[in-house]
């Protein structure tokens, strides 16, 4: 009995060898590492998974369109249940095999993106943060290696305003309005960016937070009902979404008076809803549906030849997958445009994918090219402003799929960005930052 | 053979006094110093450092904190998060409001406004115990957190209500590399466990343990019940806000309320239940089996799963992981319900007989 375990263990031990042996040669060619701090179960799983799902669909896509210029991509993902200690550890485990070519990391977590800017500026890897916060960022002579693109939470917010100030003939002067949000980092960001907003405006603006995880807003709710406000901004997330539209119902609100931020306007938080959630808008910084063709080439591609990484391919054209198709597209674009200035068909190390992300241009003609028209606005980042665009969309949940009701819409970049600034150098105080000239990058 | 007392007398009180009075005990505690101390640093990479030895040595400090209040004196709390995030926001407003603070003192700082606060959250001790005793601590977890996010001036009115900790430096030295943040922890935990050690087996300790037996009789013995409970919650919480103050400054570098929830607590309670209630050895082997046995799960899973040609995606990964994790709680709880540190003693209590054992 003994020997014949001992057999099986040689068996083992030279297939084990085997197998290790094999493994280096695919190596070989020029490849770029993308670690996916990833979360996929736990409390926020369902919208981990379109987005990490249409994110991974996207690069496999270029690798089977032959790469960037060649260069293979390669990807890993760890598990984070978006819980920041444990986005530390992934980070940790992955970084030192990132550190030769690595992609932008995402890891559409507000607190792991704050755990991580001091450790990925320490060990130069870009992180991406793409619509989530530490939105000072936008400051890149603080921040260099960290890039909130596209947009942020404040800019969204005075964008939503911007929007409600054209269907009220311009102005709002009078108006109330009421800002409830998820008490956490995520909801507190547009605070700011609000009041900075309602002075300018004029419009009363009244702050209603909800304690995570917000399965209960009655209180909430009843006193949205004794202030008759104008509009209802509602910056939740996951249940609290689902549960402010239900509410809103009860209470006789119009939900085509309630403005969700990007995270409050995907199919997960308004189907639960059922009809509650019918006319209710959100801001989103890509549109939804399978009308793009990338996105219906992605589906063509990749999962015709079966290499598809969603199991439920019903989440295909979601808001949330179509994002993690963007974020992709971005990520992949800022390596091509490293590679453009440093050698084509090279990996790029983590200071040319840097320059990449700090000099991305994407035209309406490159998101044409791409195929990518219409799915997100246009981006152009500097060492000035890492966000690139600042531009939304509004769209109207009509019962059954997300209908884009405007063009992009830009917040006040002339009052928002300077809120920024000052927080970045508030931040470059306390840390004691040596901000840089960007004056002198090129 | 090698581990028995035979033939070491103590003639003074000094040698009878010793935290570690079996000379075997003395060496092997002196070894794993010599190891932590020069060895680790020598030979571990940075994912060992930023990943696996920082947080085992802090959550280790969490537990031996909370260790001392329910495995010592017997009152069961579900507040520690909530005093390590005490600590933590106390130690970074000391850091940030006053100028050239010293780093260490905003550490102790930090533990002793977490005392503060325990004592204040100990006081309905004085009338209730067990499980009500639990709820009444529940409310400092809630209470703290919604607190530390409703007042601005608590995060330095950071506009998120995240707080991003400045540098960690000392007398000009910048403690940056994983390194040395490691070995910075590890002395501050090397000395807060062997005064936890010694506190435990001095007057202090054993009016705790009195107290945890039955309350009643140690009153009757002359023991202040009063000054003994609410002692276990300052100390006990001091325990947690310094292990609190390094999670924020040496480990994640920023933290928001949220990151210390009643999850977080149940964490440190699962610590001690697992490593031995009343036990400074169960407090490490605790903390070392809740955080590391999920990552050795984590990365020996998909790895095994390729080797036998398994169809585990990441997602059943984590799934399968949490199964295995609850299994063995259990196994360990039925097996050995007081847990890894008495494991230890029965190996130790082996040894004495070997290779003889009657």
């Amino acid at each position: 009995m003994i020997n014949k375990f001992k057999q099986l263990a040689i068996a083992a031990s030279v297939a084990a060898a085997c197998l290790g042996a094999t493994l280096p040669s695919a190596y070989a060619a020029e490849e770029q590492f993308f670690m996916l701090p990833s979360y996929r179960v736990g409390p926020y799983g369902a919208n981990g998974q379109s987005f990490y799902g249409g994110f991974i669909d996207y690069l496999q896509y270029v690798n089977m369109k032959g790469g960037i210029d060649g260069v293979q991509i390669t990807w890993e993902e760890c598990e984070t249940e978006y819980n920041n200690a444990k986005g530390v550890e992934c980070y940790e485990r992955m970084k030192a095999k990132a550190q030769k070519a690595p992609g932008p990391i995402h890891t559409m977590s507000t607190g792991i993106s704050y755990a991580l800017v001091d450790k990925a500026t320490a060990d130069k890897l870009p992180l991406a943060m793409m619509g989530y916060g530490l939105t000072s960022a936008v400051d890149g002579s603080v921040f260099p290696w960290a890039f909130p693109l596209v947009t942020t939470y404040q800019m969204q917010a005075s964008a939503i305003i911007k929007f409600m100030k054209d269907k009220n003939g311009g102005s709002l002067a009078g108006k109330k309005i009421v800002h409830l949000y998820h008490d956490s980092a995520y909801g507190k960001e547009p605070i700011l960016a609000l009041q900075a907003e309602s002075k300018l405006n004029k419009f009363e603006l009244i702050e209603i937070p909800v304690a995570h995880p917000g399965n209960e807003q009655g209180a909430q709710w009843q006193r949205i009902r004794q202030e008759k406000p104008d509009y209802v901004i509602l910056w939740g997330w996951g249940v609290m979404n689902m549960t402010a539209l239900k509410t809103a119902q009860k209470m006789g609100f119009p939900r085509d008076k309630m403005i969700g931020s990007w995270w409050a306007g995907s199919e997960e938080d308004v189907i639960p809803a059922g009809d509650a959630a019918k006319g209710y808008m959100s801001a989103t910084w890509n549109v939804s549906g399978k009308a793009v063709p990338l996105i219906a080439d992605i589906e063509k591609t990749v999962y015709g030849g079966g290499k598809g990484n969603l199991k439920d391919t019903s989440k295909l054209g979601t808001i949330l997958y179509n994002r993690g198709v963007s974020a992709a597209v971005l990520s992949v674009e800022a390596i091509r445009a490293a590679q453009a200035k440093y050698g084509k068909g090279k990996a790029m190390g983590p200071d040319q994918v840097r320059w990449g992300l700090e000099n991305l241009n994407i035209t309406e003609a490159r998101l044409k090219a791409l195929g990518a028209t219409g799915l997100l606005p246009d981006v152009k980042t500097s060492c000035d402003n890492h966000e690139g665009s600042g531009k939304v969309k509004m769209q109207q949940w009509d019962g059954a799929k997300w209908v884009p009701l405007t063009d992009w819409i830009e917040g006040n970049k002339a009052l928002i960005h300077p809120l920024f600034k000052a927080d970045a150098a508030k931040f470059a105080k306390e840390k004691g930052i040596t901000p840089r000239d960007c004056s002198k990058e090129k | 053979m090698f581990y028995r007392e035979t033939g070491q007398f103590k003639t003074s009180y000094a040698a009878d006094q010793q935290i570690f009075p079996i000379r075997q005990d003395r060496v092997g505690v002196i070894l794993l110093l010599l190891v932590a101390f020069i060895v680790v640093p020598l030979v571990a990479g940075s994912y060992w450092f930023n990943a696996i030895l920082i947080p085992f040595l802090i959550f280790a400090l969490a537990a031996l904190g909370l260790n001392i209040l329910t495995g010592y004196a017997g009152q069961l709390s579900l507040g520690s998060a909530a005093f390590m995030a005490v600590g933590a926001y106390a130690a970074y407003n000391f850091q940030v409001r006053v100028e050239g603070m010293p780093i260490l003192v905003s550490f102790l700082l930090g533990g002793l406004t977490a005392a503060g606060v325990g004592i204040l959250f100990g006081l309905p001790s004085l009338r209730i115990k067990g499980f009500y005793l639990a709820v009444a601590t529940l409310a400092a977890q809630f209470f703290i957190v919604w607190c530390l996010t409703k007042f601005p001036y608590l995060s330095n009115y950071s506009s998120s209500g995240v707080i991003s900790v400045p540098g960690v430096e000392m007398a000009g030295f910048t403690f940056d590399t994983p390194q040395s943040r490691y070995l910075l922890v590890l002395s501050i935990v090397t000395v807060l466990a062997l005064l936890a050690k010694n506190m435990v087996r001095s007057t202090t300790g054993r009016a705790w343990m009195a107290v945890r037996d039955m309350d009643v009789a140690a009153e009757v013995i002359g023991i202040r019940l009063m000054h003994t409970k609410l002692l276990a919650f300052a100390v006990s919480s001091f325990y947690c806000g310094v292990a609190g103050a390094l999670y924020a400054f040496l480990y994640l570098g920023s933290v928001e309320p949220d990151g210390f929830s009643l999850d977080l607590s149940f964490k440190i309670l699962f610590m001690i239940i697992v490593g031995g209630v009343g036990s400074i050895l169960g407090s490490f082997l605790g903390a070392a089996f809740i955080l590391l046995l999920p990552i050795f799960l984590d990365i020996s899973l998909p790895w095994l799963s390729e080797l036998l040609h398994l169809p585990f995606d990441g997602a059943t990964v984590s799934h399968i992981q949490l199964m295995i994790f609850g299994a063995l709680i259990m196994f360990f709880l039925i097996v050995e319900p007081h847990g890894l540190a008495r494991l230890w003693q029965i190996g130790k209590e082996k040894l004495r007989l070997w290779p003889f054992p009657h």
